[in-house]
């Protein structure tokens, strides 16, 4: 049974430190942003930041590594590349799941709430614990299957009508924006895969070089890895880079019917 | 880990932004959950009350009925019009929600602009389907 409110350790205390902006700031913007240190283990709060916007770069990554490198140096999340493609700084922004380095502060109104992704274990501020969804990507086997030998002395070749059933499937980035911001996942995470794992679990069955299609179909076929979706997309509304999981979920439902009748 | 079991759970629910697909999925169980938990009691009181005799039948349909009996409040009872109303609006979102999820189901209105459309549109036509419902009824009224 879902559990909606939070557990106690991991309610919201009102409020935390105030980091007021310098004097003489030209135009400055509110972030609250959710804090936990695992060292004092005290319950998670919200900080307040005031950024100046006019010496802070256009995206809310920027408007992070300002405050960390001038408000406060513990504050904790995760990010490597700035442009969208590494897919580290997933976080919730506004009430959304987003990249962080891709959302520009300018398209959000009034103060900038940030927390991290939902309904995972938080380790440290923005960062959550992907141990369970790194399991689940590894239990749909993400790579090429095969039975045939490959042929001698060339890789195994697509047509590019071939190649094409892939695009808006291997542009998956892992970032977990849209797994998280599915409530059947939030609920059920134990059991169901969620979009992130199914997209990527169609990207192998529409792959025509895959030669384990059935296998791959018989471990989705159940009433919670697969089938707890139940097409509320979330999902496709909050990937940053524009795929539809709801629809890549709903091609793999396909699949197990059509091979039924 | 060390400290692992101790971590807290990211918020969720109250947080989160919603949209009306979100709205019209959950509305889904509602709905459903309204009509047979909802629908279910009515069924059973109804029989229970038929089969308890005329008194207790009478003030069933007394309960029920909007213009009339014990139950009225400045002349009008206010159950079945939140009752009924509820569960007709319950049956009709529940049906047009049932059918773009029928839609849906084919492969078809994942695109994210037509997928909102689909869910307002579901909203829309049970406010409008009711309406039309209880005009009918109170046409041969």
């Amino acid at each position: 049974m879902a559990e909606f409110s939070l557990p106690k350790n991991s309610v919201i205390t009102k409020d935390g430190k105030v980091h007021k902006a310098e004097a003489g700031a030209k135009d400055v913007r509110t972030f609250r942003i959710y804090r936990y240190d695992p060292d004092t283990g005290e319950n998670p709060r919200y900080d307040t930041f005031e950024v100046d916007l006019a010496e802070c770069g256009p995206m809310v990554l920027d408007a992070l590594i300002k405050i960390k490198s001038e408000q406060d140096a513990s504050l904790t999340f995760r990010r490597s590349c700035r442009e969208g493609i590494c897919g580290s700084c997933s976080m919730n922004i506004d009430g959304t799941n987003t990249l962080a380095c891709t959302q520009a502060i300018e398209d959000i109104k009034g103060d900038v709430r940030i927390t991290p992704l939902p309904h995972m274990d938080v380790i440290k501020d923005l960062v959550p614990d992907f141990t369970h969804f790194y399991a689940q990507y590894a239990s749909i086997r993400p790579w090429l299957q095969t039975v045939t030998p490959a042929p001698s002395g060339k890789e195994r070749l697509q047509s590019p009508d071939d190649r094409a059933k892939l695009d808006g499937l291997y542009e998956c980035i892992l970032c977990a924006c849209c797994s998280t911001s599915c409530p059947s996942y939030w609920w059920n995470s134990d059991k169901f895969l969620g979009p992130a794992i199914l997209l990527q679990a169609y990207r192998w069955l529409a792959d025509s070089r895959d030669e384990m299609t059935g296998e791959r179909l018989d471990e989705l076929e159940d009433p919670f890895r697969l089938y707890r979706c139940h097409t509320i997309m979330n999902c496709s509304n909050v990937c940053p880079k524009g795929l539809s999981p709801a629809r890549a979920i709903a091609e793999v439902k396909k699949m197990v019917a059509e091979r039924a009748i | 880990m060390a400290g692992a079991k101790n971590r807290p759970l990211s918020p969720h629910l109250t947080i989160w932004k919603w949209g009306p697909h979100m709205l019209v999925s959950i509305l889904h169980r509602a709905t459903g959950t309204a009509m047979a938990i909802g629908g279910g009691v009515m069924f059973v009181w109804w029989l229970v009350a038929a089969a308890s005799g005329k008194d207790a039948y009478a003030r069933y349909v007394d309960l029920m009925t909007a213009d009339q009996g014990h139950f009225s409040l400045a002349g009008l009872n206010l159950v079945p019009f939140i009752v009924l109303f509820g569960l007709s609006w319950s049956f009709f979102q529940h049906m047009s929600s049932g059918l773009r999820h029928f839609l849906m189901d084919t492969g078809a209105g994942f695109e994210l602009a037509t997928n909102r459309n689909w869910a307002r549109m579901t909203l829309v036509a049970s406010v409008l389907l009711t309406v039309l419902f209880w005009a009918i009824i109170w046409s041969k009224h």
